[in-house]
């Protein structure tokens, strides 16, 4: 039986997924295993979107039905049984700037790809991105920004990492709407990423894993 | 004798309205009367340059030059945005200082940054603009919802005024809540219980929504006027604003501030049939909106903002099944009623290119902001006008010099034979001022066609 639960949750088959989970659960499998299949699943889903198999819709969609499957196995679970994170990423979009879509994308994506994402959502002050990687030795920070003035926000942020001396200590992406090369040389950033598979594979480069 | 409106083609329709910006009245119905000469004659070629450019038949004397900013003409004018949003005048003042110094051909008027009071007064809650959740310099931002829930889409296409009207806009306007207390208009038949449809308009919350919304038409006369007004003394001045309104695609429509991005991707799901019926209940309603605005403003460009059909929101598949073919019925609706339909392919559309070029030729325009401007013109460009698309980042981190290679380069390639429009990619609030320069005169410079 396992491995089915992977499969209609990857293939995005919401109805049949849960209730598999619930038939699944009244026969007695452990719920650790089916969370397991969860995890399966998201990393194809992971592989689909970097493939362009699966687009936003898919991928949106595809964290819908993940979560309904934690809520009917939550109760199941024993605490503490978190899994090991590859490594903290902090994400945020700049101050000034409201948009969220492709922040919650990314996080999303780095999420199941089994990083500790520490969203610190939108319109985020300078000082929080500093403050953040102060408190977590968070070795990656993502900026997002959809609007023309967050460049100057994505710059003072940059900067303001860099008075603090912690410059060093990490590497720094930015991606959303009006973002490119250009940019990422004007905001003194590491480096440019197009979309959300783009952070996981700049994070994984950084971090490892 | 002269074809009715009814009688006539799309292309002489087309024809027509053109001819109408070619012969620009006053507010009292006379002839213009242009403040020189000049004035007159750069109008007439501007129109004429926009009009060649669009209708594909004959490459114009030169690319023309359009100038599509959100907040640049304010903060360039050392304003913040909020006082652009509150200060009328202020407003006007520096949009009419902005056209003279740069000169575009092509201009969309004044009423970018709308009236900051009007919105307060009818307690806006769909954005956040300077003083009301944003810093006073920076632009307004729309704030995504379910504004409609999903099991609504049943009362929308029954009655979209009606569930406009009670549902919509009260969750999206604070003080239109009393509208939710008022009853179809399509029960008002007949003598016998006519009055009872009459009783809500007594209760004190319709009365609060009433008085609101006398406040609120009273303030959006004030900026109306003051806007129309310098749009108006700019036509005088020589410079066309060609823009007649705008509407959206149904999926934008729907999935922008109606169930948003997140509900209208669940809908795709969930209840595909419905999002499929609710799209096609909406088309005959943008067209409308489209035809309307272009006769009152007698103006035919309609501006449409595309969002949710860029590359990456949908698979190909997807958006051929939710986007296009409802947005393609608009497009062809607003050429039949005589309008120029003027989508924006915000953000990267390469994706789509073959399937969007599948349109009548010479009666759009599309405005194109990341997408390789070289291969939309060996494809949507073989059918349509595009305008654009000198990127954001560059106006506002590059040098004047890069500009003008960037800008040979679209001159170059897009336009090739004409059909192309010179412009920024995107809509700016930020830039150097010698950019947006460098990208005017360059284009008047070596845009000329031999």
């Amino acid at each position: 039986m396992a491995g089915e639960l992977a499969k209609l949750l990857s293939d995005l088959k919401e109805p049949e997924a849960l209730a598999f989970v619930d038939k699944a659960l009244g026969e007695g499998v452990d719920p650790m295993e089916l969370l397991g299949d969860t995890k399966e699943a998201m990393n194809i889903v992971g592989q689909r979107f970097a493939s362009e198999e699966y687009f936003i819709p898919d991928l949106v969609f595809s964290g819908e039905i993940l979560k309904g499957i934690i809520k009917k196995l939550e109760p199941h679970l024993k605490k503490g049984e978190e899994e090991k994170r590859l490594g903290k990423v902090i994400i945020g979009t700049v101050a000034g700037d409201i948009h969220d879509i492709g922040k919650d994308l990314v996080v999303f994506m780095l999420d199941v790809n089994g990083f500790e994402v520490l969203d610190l959502g939108i319109d985020v002050p300078v000082q929080k991105f500093v403050d953040t990687i102060k408190e977590t030795g968070s070795t990656v920070v993502g900026l997002s920004g959809f609007l023309t003035l967050a460049f100057d926000s994505m710059k003072e942020t940059v900067d303001a990492i860099e008075a603090a001396g912690l410059r060093n200590n990490v590497k720094i992406m930015i991606g959303g709407g009006q973002m490119d090369e250009q940019v990422r040389d004007f905001t003194g950033a590491d480096a440019y990423g197009k979309d959300a598979m783009a952070a996981v594979k700049l994070a994984k480069g950084w971090i490892g894993g | 004798m002269e074809k009715k409106w009814e009688e006539m083609s799309a292309d002489e329709k087309q024809e027509a309205q053109f001819q109408k910006l070619l012969t620009p009245k006053d507010p009292e119905g006379n002839d213009l009367k242009f403040q020189s000469p000049e004035a007159d004659a750069n109008y007439k070629a501007s129109i004429n340059r926009i009009k060649d450019a669009v209708q594909l038949k004959k490459t114009p004397d030169s690319v023309p030059v359009a100038l599509l900013p959100s907040m640049f003409p304010f903060i360039n004018a050392g304003m913040t945005v909020e006082e652009a949003m509150y200060d009328y005048d202020k407003c006007a003042a520096a949009f009419k200082k902005f056209i003279l110094e740069f000169k575009p051909d092509m201009h969309i008027g004044a009423a970018g940054p709308g009236p900051g009071k009007f919105y307060e007064i009818l307690d806006y809650k769909l954005y956040k603009w300077p003083g009301h959740g944003v810093a006073p310099e920076h632009s307004y931002q729309c704030l995504e919802g379910e504004y409609m829930k999903a099991e609504e889409y049943d009362l929308l296409m029954m009655d979209p005024s009606f569930y406009f009207r009670n549902f919509y806009l009260p969750r999206v306007f604070g003080a239109l809540e009393g509208f939710t207390m008022l009853p179809p208009l399509t029960g008002i038949l007949e003598m016998y219980g006519v009055a009872f449809n009459f009783i809500p308009f007594a209760l004190p919350p319709v009365q609060g929504t009433y008085k609101a919304l006398f406040e609120a038409g009273a303030e959006a006369l004030k900026w109306a006027m003051v806007m129309g007004g310098t749009d108006g003394e700019l036509k005088t001045l020589g410079f066309p604003i060609i823009l007649g309104g705008f509407t959206k695609a149904p999926f934008d429509v729907i999935g922008d501030t109606l169930r948003g991005t997140r509900g209208i991707m669940m809908d795709m799901y969930r209840q595909p049939d419905k999002l499929l019926k609710a799209m096609e209940a909406l088309v005959p309603i943008m067209i409308g909106m489209g035809i309307g605005a272009a006769q009152q403003t007698g103006n035919p460009q309609i501006f449409m903002p595309l969002h949710k059909g860029a590359d990456g929101f949908l698979s190909d598949e997807q958006f051929k099944k939710f986007y296009w073919p409802t947005f393609k019925q608009v497009i062809l609706g607003l050429i039949e009623g005589g309008c120029i339909p003027f989508p924006a392919l915000e953000g990267h559309w390469g994706s789509r290119l073959k399937i969007i070029q599948d349109i009548p030729k010479g009666k759009t325009m599309w405005m194109v902001d990341q997408t390789d401007m070289a291969k939309v013109k060996e494809t949507l460009g073989q059918n349509a006008c595009l305008i654009g698309n000198v990127p954001s980042s560059m106006l506002v981190l590059g040098t004047p010099d890069e500009v003008k290679a960037y800008c040979k380069e679209l001159i170059d390639t897009a336009g090739k034979g004409g059909g192309f429009i010179m412009s920024n990619g995107a809509f700016f609030d930020k830039a150097k001022p010698e950019n947006v320069k460098a990208m005017v005169d360059f284009t008047r410079e070596y845009g000329v066609y031999e």
